[in-house]
């Protein structure tokens, strides 16, 4: 606010720096859960001043920081890239660092809660684990067979382009807590593990394709998929996502016939 | 805007009387989604696949079937008001007839029935539900079935 400026710095710009015009006072409602103190989740809403530009993530900050430091959420990288903030703000899964307070409506409270369909441990946090243990089961790592060649496995960029969508997944579980169908019993391998199981799949380097997809031949495979496209609303990466699940579909079905 | 930086009604949540320790552990929270050794093993048939496939392919031949049916049944011919026993009869004496209400009853039960079964898979949270409703649903397509497929071949006419 007092930093030195050039003197071109117009006077109504050091204005606007200097009072708190540009802040506007929103409701943050945020599910509060906590084991230790009751086995009942309750909204709790804060009022804070803040700029509208900036994010549902600074709010949360900004809660905790300086108004109720018990306000438990998980965020690493806080630039939309680590997936650690996926949370249901307004009712749809958002990453609160990529979801500016201006386009959310700021003149009615802003509801926060928790990813669904999850264990939440604490406040914003969940436990990940049924998320991690579908994503491990689609073996998301290259498998290839015979020696190991001395130099990179080339690949052409049309083979590259084939799965280019899906490396875009950040592990966030947006998708797989969005899904109707993982609300219910949670067996249902999940939108994120099909996709990263896509990404090997059609990994033209890759070639355990035909395990992966008996892996999602599952009961709880592919087949549950309802296509609700709830995925693909809630990626925050803006990946295809029921797009990608169908395409597996199509590989299971044109493998057998 | 003094009040600007308090919360609302914010309830004390950290000044709870108990405290927890290495005496008197928190509860656990025992992860009800996560898979435990009472849920199946994965499955290596193909069951799921064809009961996909199936659903589109019939759904298929259900629309020309079922608009097909409706038209005559409802609308040509002086509508709703002609069906009657001898127009059912008139119908039944057709081989063709005979097979398109066998296949559109086969079609429409199995393809319902697969519907449901979808549905309870989805919506049943209990192991105990989900196997109760699915044994009254295969009941009640597989009786369906039976019953139709039988007055279908064995429709007598002359009956008194």
């Amino acid at each position: 606010m007092s930093t030195p400026t050039l003197d071109k710095h117009s006077a109504a710009l050091d204005a606007a720096e200097v009072t708190d015009a540009h802040l506007i006072t929103i409701t943050l409602r945020i599910r509060r859960f906590n084991p230790e103190v009751s086995a009942d989740p309750e909204w709790v809403d804060y009022q804070l001043p803040i700029d509208p530009k900036e994010r549902v993530l600074d709010a949360l900050h900004k809660v905790k920081w300086e108004i109720d430091g018990s306000l438990t959420f998980r965020r690493s990288c806080a630039h939309g890239v680590c997936g650690s903030d996926a949370m249901r703000i307004n009712g749809k899964n958002r990453l609160a660092c990529k979801t500016l307070i201006k386009d959310i409506n700021p003149d009615k409270p802003i509801t926060v809660e928790a990813i669904k369909g999850l264990t939440v441990l604490k406040d914003l946090v969940v436990d990940m684990d049924p998320f991690f243990q579908a994503y491990r089961d689609v073996m998301p790592f290259l498998i290839t067979k015979g020696n190991e060649p001395t130099r990179e496995r080339l690949q052409s960029a049309a083979d590259r382009e084939r799965f280019d969508d899906t490396t875009k997944c950040i592990l966030c579980a947006a998708c797989t807590s969005s899904c109707p169908v993982f609300w219910n019993d949670g067996q249902y391998f999940g939108p994120a593990a099909i996709v990263n199981a896509h990404r090997f799949i059609f990994d033209s380097r890759d070639e355990a394709g035909e395990q992966r997809l008996e892996i999602l031949n599952d009961k709880d495979g592919v087949w549950r998929c309802r296509t609700t496209f709830n995925c693909t609303d809630a990626c925050p990466r803006g990946i295809e996502v029921t797009k990608a699940i169908q395409e597996v579909k199509r590989a299971l079905i044109t493998r057998r016939f | 805007m003094s009040t600007d930086t308090s919360p609302v009604d914010a309830v004390e949540l950290t000044g709870s009387s108990v405290t927890y320790g290495p005496d008197n552990p928190a509860p656990v929270i025992e992860p009800p989604r996560a898979r435990t050794k009472r849920t199946p093993r994965a499955t290596r048939t193909n069951f799921e696949l064809y009961g996909w496939l199936f659903m589109r392919l019939s759904g298929v031949v259900l629309v020309v079937l079922v608009l097909g049916h409706l038209l005559i049944q409802l609308v040509l011919d002086g509508g709703v008001t002609k069906v009657g026993f001898a127009f059912v009869a008139g119908r039944w004496a057709s081989p063709f007839w005979q097979g398109w209400d066998l296949v559109m009853l086969w079609l429409a039960m199995l393809h319902g029935g697969n519907g449901l079964r979808t549905v309870i898979n989805d919506y049943a949270e209990q192991a105990n539900t989900r196997f109760w409703l699915k044994t009254l649903l295969f009941t009640a397509v597989a009786f369906t079935i039976v019953l139709g497929s039988l007055v279908i071949f064995t429709f007598d006419p002359n009956i008194r």
